[in-house]
């Protein structure tokens, strides 16, 4: 789905979507308020490191005392938000490691995306990556970090050795006050994590480890560490030569800006996107042609909610127009789930997928997730029985608070927005045995398959 | 301002055990694979003996006993004398207390 999805993004990207104001810097937007992919949407190619400047121009350096804390503050007045799925103020956490009372500080851009369901940063990595490789020297610089890390999954795509390639380049014309160093940890869903992330750039396992302390407290070798999602280290590096009103410009007041959704499953035009947070969801469900008649949409990815199509395509795309719902943008994925297929299949092979690639570190995930797994799959492909269904149930709530990360309580939410989204599926495969949609339907969510051996997690 | 108190679990360390259930079971229950689940209230002031005692038990050493600070002057962890009518903490029915 990642890079012939970009391709089909193209030429698709004007479904049903006309605006009336004029953007406020036509040069460095794309037709619809693109900003971080006006580039891709302008020439059709990925961005080199000619045309990244002469887009968007040099990133400006800081160098003079207090231009860190400048630039700080421009993020807090630009309202930027982390796009790794948490959404925690970027402000927040790159004043966190700034203000550390030790001085020998780490700056980690995260672009594992291990969510199988969303390809947005894998995507911005290839198509605009300057402006990522822009935003980690900008961070590390407004923090006062020597040391800058970038993390790709382990996929065998080359995507690192590109990476390192461009870097060289930079290097070459004197671009970064800083050498960044690329990385690919191994490919697992937890390994993501920011605390899996430091764990592993400090020798050890990526697998999550006890939080507190964070990472901006004690991260890569026990150093403060800011650990940022690509998209948002990319937006950094626009909000720095652009300032905060430009940002602001798109989106809405609670959530400024554009964001990358990946349209997965149920798209007839799957790809990723930019879009500005305020978009009505049906507006964005367009741009992929998402058929009128799915019955769901997974919204977030595998940490995130099922709701209902006729309901979520109301609500407009940004955490507080979703929360109507419950749900939240996540990392920037809706899949639709199309008529006649089983949304209690889906789940429980996702649920499946995420007991398979825990750490299994926590009771929860040793014991309950694999235990709710395998119930879900009963409910799913028959063999559940009523009181199964009451320790399915129990078991989902007990899920959630009681690990180390966060993974057990994105898998409840998951089953719970299942249980209660598919409702009447819930009933009729209780009563009458699985329905033939699950039984004799393919796939629609996509889940590495390959089973985790203990030795895989270096 | 004032002090509450609050066990830390160390998820990663507990290896479940169950001790904390049976030293402090009215802030611990387990659950069917003997894992704690923790009430989400403060630890009440009267029950801070009980706490310490799992925290020092804890065979894993996965227990932290923690006081903060409270900016709710009134908190009902920190009255002396608690309101008979609120339950106490014991997390709800469903799970398994070891015998």
């Amino acid at each position: 789905m990642s890079t012939s999805a970009s391709g089909t993004t193209r030429h698709m990207r004007g479904y049903g979507h006309h605006r009336s104001h004029p953007a406020p810097h036509p040069a460095i937007e794309g037709r619809y308020g693109e900003r971080l992919l006006a580039g891709w949407f302008a020439t059709g190619r990925p961005a080199d490191l000619r045309n990244h400047l002469a887009r968007y121009g040099r990133a400006p350096v800081l160098t003079g005392s207090g231009d860190g804390h400048r630039l700080i503050d421009t993020v807090a007045r630009a309202g930027l938000t982390g796009r790794g799925g948490a959404g925690f103020a970027t402000a927040v956490k790159l004043r966190a490691v700034a203000g550390h009372r030790r001085s020998e500080r780490v700056v980690v851009a995260n672009g594992m995306e291990s969510e199988p369901a969303s390809a947005k940063d894998k995507t911005l990595l290839q198509l605009a990556p300057h402006l990522v490789l822009d935003g980690l020297v900008l961070a590390a610089e407004a923090v006062g970090a020597a040391e800058a890390h970038l993390c790709v999954a382990r996929t065998g795509d080359g995507l690192d050795h590109t990476l390192r390639t461009l870097i060289e380049e930079r290097r070459h014309h004197g671009l970064d006050s800083i050498d960044i160093r690329v990385h690919t940890p191994p490919h697992r869903y937890v390994s993501s994590e920011a605390s899996a992330l430091v764990n592993w750039l400090s020798g050890g396992e990526a697998k999550p480890t006890t939080t507190p302390p964070r990472t901006s407290e004690r991260g890569v070798r026990g150093l403060p560490t800011l650990v940022d999602n690509v998209e948002t280290l990319a937006h950094l590096a626009l909000i720095a030569r652009f300032g905060p009103d430009w940002f602001r410009a798109r989106g809405t007041a609670q959530t400024p800006g554009t964001g990358l959704v990946t349209l997965g499953s149920g798209a007839i035009h799957p790809g990723v996107y930019e879009i500005e947070f305020g978009t009505p969801v049906a507006e964005v469900l367009a741009l992929g042609a998402v058929p009128g008649d799915a019955q769901a949409v997974l919204v977030g990815g595998y940490f995130g909610s099922w709701v209902p199509f006729a309901e979520v395509s109301g609500l407009r795309y940004s955490p507080e127009g979703l929360a109507a719902l419950g749900a939240s943008p996540g990392a920037g994925v809706l899949a639709a789930l199309p008529a006649g297929a089983c949304g209690l299949a889906e789940t429980a092979r996702v649920l499946g997928y995420l007991a398979a690639h825990s750490a299994r570190q926590c009771g929860p995930c040793r014991f309950g997730l694999p235990a709710t797994a395998e119930d879900f799959s009963r409910l799913a492909f028959g063999g559940l029985d009523r009181a199964g269904r009451l320790r399915l149930e129990r078991n989902v709530a007990l899920l959630r608070g009681r690990g180390a990360c966060k993974h057990p309580d994105g898998a409840s939410r998951l089953a719970a927005s299942a249980l209660h989204a598919f409702g009447a599926e819930v009933r009729r495969h209780l009563a009458t045995g699985p329905c033939p949609a699950a039984l004799h339907g393919a796939a629609l969510l996509p889940t590495h398959a390959e089973p985790i051996a203990d030795g895989d997690w270096r | 301002m004032s002090r509450i108190h609050r066990v830390i679990v160390d998820r990663i360390a507990c290896t479940g055990h169950g001790l904390c259930a049976e030293l402090f079971p009215e802030h611990f229950a387990l659950d069917e694979w003997g894992y704690p689940v923790q009430s989400a209230e403060p630890v009440r002031r009267d029950h801070l003996a009980h706490a310490r005692r799992a925290v020092a038990a804890c065979p894993a050493l996965a227990l932290r006993l923690e006081a903060v600070r409270s900016r709710m002057p009134a908190d009902r962890s920190d009255r002396s004398d608690p309101p008979a009518a609120q339950p106490t903490n014991q997390p709800s029915t469903g799970y398994r207390t070891r015998p």
